[in-house]
């Protein structure tokens, strides 16, 4: 006699898909100001409400409330708002270069900017930080040189990664910027061992780590969770859930579920849920983790709620996933225009000088576009000489290598 | 000069360095307090502290994942895989990340991680404690991958593991740590006390990464070796009375290639002999770079003498294990032809 039902396999789907017009209705956003703010030194689990919650300071109105207001001075956040503004231009020049075949690939960050500027408004110069492909953020808050960094996008003569990574995956070693992993996840773990190097050298920088919230269903997140809480790492873990991952929604992660915040509270990592696109809760939220990371305090997690505007990378359609209308729909808004529209209530800010900094941003992309490209792009070249691509195998050549090198030259 | 034994070598060895390098550090599962479950670690906490060297979680991909992050801080890490069969997790640690770093970055990071693990069989581990899955590593470029036969090379090549900026995957023949096992395990056990690399100095001194040893001088044939088969190796040239040349390759990449080419040209013929399973293991490699190497010289077919296609077999292992016998056969059919 059969007496329980028939099974039944779960398979998540988003809410809308191509097609359908989006809705976000289903989503709990509290109030902005709403949320408490909890001593630095407090434990996962006595603060474990935030991790269901939404840090939110600014307001519908661009007001800044509530107990998260990081108390910004108007040249900090004119700062942010201009590194946020070259990002996105950035992000659109090397977006165009590659539809015009000059490189071969490139991955945009838009919608998402406050995420790597507003935290890189709270950590100092010298902390390591090991991002994601959509982090680029963090090197022009750093005033990393944008030919730099357009020079490793068409892997050409001046690369100083000589042609070997794919677009976008940069490594600054001076802007304290960790070599970017087309594996993901690799990046989380080996920001806590980087972090507890720099606690067992006594030394007082701290590591941050990012990733999308596709990949925290890979070991290295748990990894990461686990030994950072053991070792009590002075380490900031973000996970920045734009929603997709590629084309599966972040339900196919685990989302649906829970909240990808609330994945700390198991480990005893204090976990905080920030809205991604307010510029002032990303720093706000940050500077509490980096506090308790200098402090000895321990690890945090970091879950930033925001929405992925553009496609994955130009490799991707998300017209073939999603509805088209998700990011004018998407109710916390565009990162740029919340902190103008901040900036203009406090008086410190106007559209006319918007207007005026949106077009010199550009005109600073376009000059250093001319610069890089005068050294070569994937397409044209001139690349990097061939034969540095038998360099740093090993730090010295193995006589094996040599020999391919000698062969590769020679034409055998 | 004291007798040691290969896990009071290899614990000579982490003692050296902790004592000359404030940058080393130790850890893996059990290896703090403990001292590791084969004691290769023992005394290092209580000597070092807690800090230098320590326990950690059961997770080998996240020890490698922290070991990549303290090697680009600047330290130099040596994690221990309790066993060569736990190091899969860690894979995508060690051949994107480790392995790829220095590449990747063009030489801003690196990390300069020593892997070590206990591999092989012959302690009835059966299927998840006797692998000896070196070839997966020697695939894998911007990786070192070492396996000693003996005390004396064991400490040598562990300090130069250790001091080397690349990462170095360090295999510890588990049935040598405590003699020199020739694949008879109904004889009594022999002492590396009584073994001439069973000496081993206290202090610091590096055996070179990359570097062959000819194991046994010889005329007739050569055995390509490493690791329990370089004793495996001497014992079969001594029961078939073939004057065998057995090359202990000590390191597998970098390959001492040129050992190799020198010790075949001479003998003209060829043995390969590994514990690990034949297909794709890495005497397929040193097959390929004999008849590169030495073809015009080869007299007779190259030999593989391996473990077989299988999984290790609990009750088998005496069956699987590539014994003196089934060596001594290959010298004998390398040599006739």
């Amino acid at each position: 006699m059969d007496r329980s039902p028939v099974l039944r396999l779960h398979i998540p789907e988003p809410k809308h898909r191509p097609g359908e017009a989006a809705d976000f209705s289903h989503l709990r956003l509290p109030r902005a100001g709403s949320v408490e703010r909890p001593p630095v030194d407090s434990g996962a689990f006595a603060m474990r409400d935030l991790a269901y919650a939404l840090i939110r300071v600014l307001d519908d109105e661009g007001t800044a409330v509530g107990p998260w207001d990081p108390q910004l001075d108007a040249d900090t956040l004119r700062r942010g708002l201009r590194a946020m503004a070259l990002t996105r231009a950035y992000d659109e020049r090397m977006y165009r270069v590659q539809r015009q075949g000059k490189t071969s690939f490139y991955m945009r960050s838009t919608g998402e900017e406050a995420v790597a500027v507003g935290q890189a408004c709270a950590l100092e110069r010298d902390d390591v930080v090991f991002p994601t492909y959509r982090q680029s953020g963090l090197l022009i808050a750093r005033d990393w040189p944008l030919v730099d960094m357009m020079c490793q996008v068409y892997s050409n003569s001046a690369d100083r990664l000589k042609g070997r990574q794919m677009p976008v995956l940069y490594s600054s070693r001076a802007a304290g910027f960790f070599s970017l992993s087309g594996n993901l996840g690799t990046q989380l773990s080996q920001a806590v061992g980087w972090a507890m190097a720099s606690a067992y050298k006594g030394d007082h920088r701290i590591a941050a780590a990012w990733t999308g919230e596709g990949a925290t269903a890979e070991p290295d997140f748990h990894h990461a969770l686990t030994f950072a809480s053991v070792y009590h790492a002075p380490v900031i873990l973000n996970v920045v859930n734009n929603q997709w991952a590629i084309s599966c929604y972040q339900g196919i992660a685990g989302g649906d579920e829970s909240t990808f915040a609330a994945r700390g509270i198991g480990y005893g990592v204090p976990a905080l849920r920030v809205d991604g696109n307010d510029f002032l809760a990303t720093c706000a939220v940050t500077r509490w983790a980096a506090e308790r990371a200098r402090s000895n305090l321990g690890p945090t997690l970091i879950e930033l709620f925001t929405y992925r505007a553009t496609a994955h990378s130009t490799a991707d359609d998300p017209s073939r996933y999603r509805p088209a209308d998700e990011w004018e729909k998407w109710p916390l808004g565009d990162p740029i225009r919340r902190l103008k529209d901040h900036l203009v209530g406090r008086g410190e800010w106007s559209e006319a000088q918007h207007e005026a900094m949106r077009k010199e941003v550009e005109e600073q992309v376009r000059a250093a576009n001319r610069e890089a490209e005068a050294k070569g792009t994937l397409d044209r070249g001139p690349l990097p000489p061939v034969a540095s691509m038998f360099e740093d195998v090993y730090r010295e050549m193995p006589a094996e290598l040599r020999r391919q090198r000698d062969e590769l030259l020679g034409g055998r | 000069m004291p007798a040691m034994n290969m896990v009071q070598a290899l614990n000579s060895a982490m003692d050296v360095m902790l004592g000359r390098d404030p940058d080393v550090v130790v850890f893996g599962e059990d290896v703090g307090y403990f001292g590791g479950v084969f004691r290769v670690t023992d005394g290092l906490q209580r000597k070092y502290g807690a800090q230098r060297v320590f326990d950690a979680p059961i997770a080998e991909g996240g020890i490698l994942g922290i070991a990549v992050g303290m090697g680009a801080y600047g330290l130099r890490p040596v994690a221990e895989v309790q066993f060569a069969d736990y190091i899969y997790p860690a894979m995508d640690q060690l051949v994107s990340a480790a392995a790829r770093l220095r590449y990747r970055s063009a030489g801003e990071w690196w990390a300069p991680v020593t892997v070590r693990a206990p591999c092989g069989g012959g302690i009835f581990g059966g299927q998840t404690h006797s692998q000896s899955p070196e070839a997966l590593f020697t695939h894998v470029c911007g990786l070192k991958t070492v396996i000693p036969s003996n005390p004396y090379d064991a400490k040598g090549l562990l300090i130069s593991a250790i001091e080397d900026d690349d990462p170095v995957v360090f295999f510890e023949p588990k049935r040598l740590y405590q003699g020199p096992f020739d694949g008879h395990p109904e004889r009594p056990a022999v002492s590396w006390a009584k073994h001439p690399l069973g000496a081993v100095p206290g202090e610091h001194y590096r055996v070179p990464i990359g570097a062959a040893r000819v194991a046994r001088a010889g005329a007739d044939v050569t055995v390509l070796a490493y690791g329990t088969m370089v004793h495996v190796a001497l014992a079969a040239a001594q029961e078939t009375g073939v004057d065998a040349e057995v090359i202990d390759l000590r390191t597998l990449r970098p390959l001492d290639a040129d050992a190799i080419a020198a010790s075949v040209e001479k003998t003209g013929r060829c043995v390969i002999v590994h514990e690990a399973t034949r297909t794709g293991g890495f005497g397929a490699e040193l097959a390929a770079v004999v008849q590169e190497r030495c073809f015009y010289s080869l007299e007779a077919p190259i030999e593989r003498v391996t473990g077989w296609d299988t999984p290790y077999p609990h009750a088998f292992e005496w069956q699987y294990f590539p014994g003196p016998a089934r060596v001594g056969r290959a010298l004998r059919r390398a040599t006739e032809g």
